[in-house]
């Protein structure tokens, strides 16, 4: 018997062993010290086909396409952040110069409830580290249509945000149910901003779903839309807080459900979300997910305390989670419709929202302004102030736009002198410049 | 006075020094089918003429462990594996009688499943049934608990001649290179104990009484005695000879390359404030990756007598070699038939080596002179791609902090050592077509040699303390100690380094002289809930490789 990969797989492994967010909070040193040890004394690495990345650091401009940091990208950052960002483009750069066919940064700190504007940390993230990756691989590869599936415990809240209103990239997030637990959003009429309807996909799983409803909804739901959706790549917010064991969130999946569930999905790039059973899941669930990146058996994969009968669901779960199926997949067959219906004659479409940053503790209000454009996703206004006394005007022109969106995008940044704000911010995605004053 | 020995590929190299320098240096042909014969002609022949009471120090390093892995000559061994869950362990079979069994722990050496007694027992009969007397035992996460190969070992004590433990092989984690690792040190065992067994009586029927020591691949040596217990430490030591051998000539505070141009290789090394690299995992020999400690080296298939051809109009130098070089009446055109068509090299047959270079030129269109050096050109290329490679892969290894990642310290050495046989005419070469400063190595003929019987004792301590569990282990050293809550990790570096000690005496170190450094220390808070439930400190300390005091191993450059 000989063991190789079947695939190429990269891993990056930063597991930022001086950093946290305070000493006992879940997000601190020790989360990836037992998966350390896990796949070192496994010697994962070692196997032929398993390649070991070093991580890249992200540049400002980097996080500054996908982000309006407030003040500026210093104060929404550490280091550490720059580092587990630059291990999910480390990995996406290998596997687009194809030294790899799929990879996995299994990096800390996360960040898939930092939203496109970043006062402060929400949900232990600061920074979008999919969303960085995935614009770079945009701006320096030929990639159009990306696929993001979610399976972090927590709806990928910030995730959503950042491609609500983008067309070309469907984010599928399967969560435990939002009104039992943070943040508590991610429900199925949450369906995409009006010119990208339908490629944002929720998936509420009621509380004590064990990998049978995982796998069910994974087969009969996320896998025919992304076969409908054809996405250039799959990336998966890979987080493993859907452990039986995990101390902050109640779901009932395994280290050989995730692993079937890589196997099935075929990610192209894997990212570490959540997950804060260090001990109990990390070790075996990141094993699992390695393995079956790279085609290798998993079967003896399961943690010492595994017993299939105490966490399988209870037939009323089953049911809910076949009606949630059916809900969405109506709704996704229909998304042309409910789109038109949305879209109608108004020029623009506006969103007013109060978001908390639970990690920093900040309020902030935005105010939306999207201009629904028949020839591109439309120019996009936010206007967010925070009780930390920021008030800013945010301008996102978006990759394709056209020349009237570009320039209605300009004028607004434009207008922002004088208009009460204290700094102006413009993303332009198509010149890829970005731009901020303060007044 | 101390006698160095250094087994190459065509020569076997002998020196004798005291504390004033070199008294003597001879050479033997080395015979890979009787290399009991080839030690001991160099021993008689370096030991002729002196007082055999004035020997103090011999130190010997062979190919005798690595010619027998490589040459599958290894005595049967039964690898009983215990995994618990994860990857299926029969993809880490190294051998026929490997048996995987029940027993598991966890990474903090928790136990999870016992070790089944009926079970040992059973194929302890099997294995005593197939005529096998060297077992091999191996638990998954036992460098953090042993106690289940203990347990093992002694319902098979007895039974068989000797058992190797996992977790006294290495303290490092990586549970396929363990096994591995403990099946090699077993199935080498016997061959390494009668080989210097019989080297001991040889010497003393001279009366030559100083104890032998053998060199590690990670440049340090251990008393013969000492070895028994790791035979497996011994394969590759040839490239550490060559390195220690020019450690001295390196500048204090600088980077160096080492290379050792060989008849067949080049062997490459970095040494960073005259300490060598050590390779971040262990060797890897015959397909198995191991454990064992060793240098970081590169080995490239380019040397003086490598095969020169023409393959699509375009000149190769090795990796093949077909023999000695034509000048010394070998079969094919090498650098060295070169060398001596560019006039730098005239102790044989020139007329020959003129011959083969000229076939070459006249395919090539060149003039013979013009070929010669082309070949020397190709063949000085081919080493500094290697070398090139060599500090890319060093400076690509991954690291797991903020704080090392933002330092982002790089390799970049700025000067080469050269050395082996062909050292100056390679030397002059590659100084000029590189921006390296570039030395050879005093003696470079036979540096490796004198590398050899100046090198210090090495030795590692890898200390894990669970202040949750109550308990510190060193389980490489048997140590296993009760501790309070309150334990720090300035206690558990003390407590390691009292072990390093011990353990560096042992094997024959100087007390006088023992440069122990703590390489590793970290410390996590565990927190269970919000509770703060302990500390896991790791700590490595170790003795790195280096030159024995008071010698002097030639002169200073
Ligand atoms: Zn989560
Ligand atoms: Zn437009």
């Amino acid at each position: 018997m000989k063991l190789a990969a079947k695939h190429k797989t990269g891993l990056v492994f930063f597991p930022a062993f001086d950093w946290a967010i305070s000493p006992s909070h879940p997000e601190r040193e020790e989360r990836l010290l037992y998966t350390q040890d896990q796949i070192l004394e496994e010697g994962l690495l070692d196997i032929e086909g398993i390649t070991e990345f070093k991580p890249d650091v992200v540049t400002v401009k980097d996080i500054q396409r996908v982000h309006f940091c407030v003040p500026d990208v210093w104060a929404a950052t550490t280091e550490s952040h720059f580092i587990s960002a630059g291990g999910a483009k480390t990995i996406g750069m290998a596997v687009m110069d194809k030294k790899i066919e799929k990879g996995f940064a299994l990096v800390r700190p996360p960040g898939h409830h930092a939203m496109r504007v970043v006062h402060g940390s929400r949900g232990f993230c600061n920074i979008n580290i999919e969303a960085i990756m995935i614009e770079y691989l945009r701006q320096a590869y030929d990639i159009q249509k990306v696929a993001i599936v979610d399976t972090d415990c927590h709806h990928g809240d910030g995730t959503q945000d950042i491609y609500w209103h983008d067309p070309n990239t469907l984010f599928i997030s399967v969560h435990q149910d939002g009104r039992t637990l943070y943040p508590g959003s991610g429900f199925p009429n949450e369906f995409g901003g009006a010119t990208a309807l339908g490629t944002t996909i929720n998936i509420p799983l009621p509380p004590h779903t064990s990998t049978e409803g995982f796998l069910y909804t994974l087969k009969e739901l996320v896998l025919p839309i992304l076969s409908d959706f054809k996405p250039d790549l799959i990336i998966n917010s890979a987080g493993q807080d859907n452990h039986y064991s995990d101390p902050i969130t109640n779901m009932n999946f395994s280290a050989q459900g995730y692993a079937e569930l890589t196997a099935l999905l075929q990610p192209d790039i894997a990212v570490l979300e959540g997950g804060y059973s260090i001990e109990g899941a990390l070790p075996y669930v990141n094993l699992g997910i390695i393995l079956a990146m790279a085609g290798i058996s998993y079967s003896h994969v399961k943690e010492p305390d595994y017993d299939p009968d105490k966490i399988r669901q209870s037939p009323q779960t089953t049911t809910m989670i076949t009606k949630t199926c059916d809900i969405i997949r109506d709704q996704w067959e229909q998304r042309g419709y409910y789109q038109d219906k949305l879209l109608g004659n108004k020029e623009f479409h506006e969103r007013h929202r109060r978001i908390f940053y639970d990690t920093d503790n900040i309020m902030e209000t935005q105010k939306e302004k999207l201009r629904a454009c028949h020839d591109c996703s439309g120019a996009l206004r936010i206007e967010s102030s925070s009780d930390h006394g920021q008030n800013i005007l945010a301008v996102h022109i978006p990759r394709g736009a056209c020349n009237n969106c570009i320039n209605i995008g300009r004028q607004w940044h434009e207008t922002a002198r004088g208009a009460g704000f204290n700094l102006a911010l413009l993303q332009d995605r198509v010149e890829d410049a970005y731009l901020s004053t303060s007044f | 006075m101390i006698i160095g020995l250094d087994v190459g590929g065509t020569h076997t190299d002998v020196v004798l020094l005291n504390t004033q320098g070199l008294i003597k240096e001879i050479k033997v042909t080395t015979d890979h089918a009787d290399l009991f014969n080839t030690v001991l002609r160099g021993l008689d022949h370096i030991t002729q003429g002196i007082d055999p009471h004035r020997i103090e120090r011999i130190v010997l390093s062979t190919t005798l462990t690595t010619n027998a892995i490589v040459q599958h000559q290894l005595a049967p061994v039964g690898m009983i594996v215990s995994s618990g869950p994860g990857i299926d362990p029969q993809f880490f079979r190294p051998n026929q009688h490997y048996f995987p069994i029940s027993g598991c722990m966890d990474h903090r050496g928790r136990e999870i499943t016992p070790v089944n007694a009926a079970e040992i027992d059973s194929l302890a009969a099997q294995l005593k049934s197939a005529g096998i007397r060297y077992v091999g035992v191996v638990g998954k996460f036992a460098t953090r608990n042993p106690s289940h190969e203990l347990c093992i070992q002694n319902q098979l004590n007895g039974s068989f001649e000797k058992i190797f433990v996992g977790h006294k092989i290495s303290g490092n984690l990586g549970f396929p290179r363990r096994i591995a690792t403990t099946y090699l040190n077993a199935a080498v065992y016997p061959i390494h104990k009668e080989f210097f067994e019989a080297v001991t009586q040889s010497l003393q029927k001279k009366e030559i009484c100083a104890p032998i020591r053998i060199l590690k691949a990670d440049g340090g040596n251990t008393r013969f005695e000492s070895s028994i217990a790791f035979p497996g430490q011994t394969i590759l030591s040839g490239p550490a000879a060559s390195v220690l051998g020019s450690m001295s000539f390196a500048a204090p505070s600088e980077e160096s390359l080492v290379m050792d141009i060989g008849g067949t290789t080049t062997d490459l090394a970095v040494l960073i404030n005259r300490v060598p690299l050590l390779k971040p995992q262990g060797i890897t020999i015959d397909q198995h990756k191991t454990l064992i400690r060793s240098l970081d080296t590169l080995s490239i298939g380019v040397g003086g007598d490598s095969a020169v051809q023409l393959v699509d109009g375009r000149l190769h130098v090795g990796p093949q070699r077909k023999g000695a070089a034509m000048a010394f009446g070998g079969p094919a055109p090498t650098p060295t038939d070169a060398l001596f068509v560019m006039g730098e090299m005239s102790d044989g047959d020139g007329a020959a080596a003129k011959q083969g270079i000229a076939a070459l030129a006249r395919k090539m269109n060149l003039t013979v002179e013009d070929t010669a050096a082309k070949i020397l050109d190709v063949a000085c290329q081919k080493i500094l791609d290697g070398a090139r490679n060599l500090i890319d892969r060093i400076n690509r290894k991954p690291v797991y902090t903020v704080h090392e990642l933002q330092e982002g310290y790089l390799v970049k050495p700025q000067h080469l050592l050269i050395l082996g046989g062909p050292a100056p005419h390679f030397a002059k070469r590659l100084k000029q077509v590189s921006n390296y400063k570039v030395n050879v190595v005093p003696r470079w003929k036979i540096a490796n040699a004198i590398g050899t019987a100046l090198a210090r004792t090495t030795s590692q301590v890898t200390l894990l303390a669970d202040t949750e569990q109550a308990i510190a282990i060193a389980p490489e050293e048997g140590f296993r100690m009760e501790i309070g809550f309150d334990y720090t990790r300035q206690q558990a570096i003390d407590s390691a380094l009292n072990l390093l000690r011990q353990k560096a005496l042992q094997k024959g170190a100087n007390p006088e002289h023992l440069e122990m450094d703590v390489h590793e220390e970290i410390q996590f808070n565990m927190v269970r809930g919000f509770n703060t439930t302990g500390k896991n400190i790791r700590v490595k300390v170790q003795i790195k490789p280096g030159l024995i005091a008071g010698y002097d191993p030639g002169p200073k450059t």
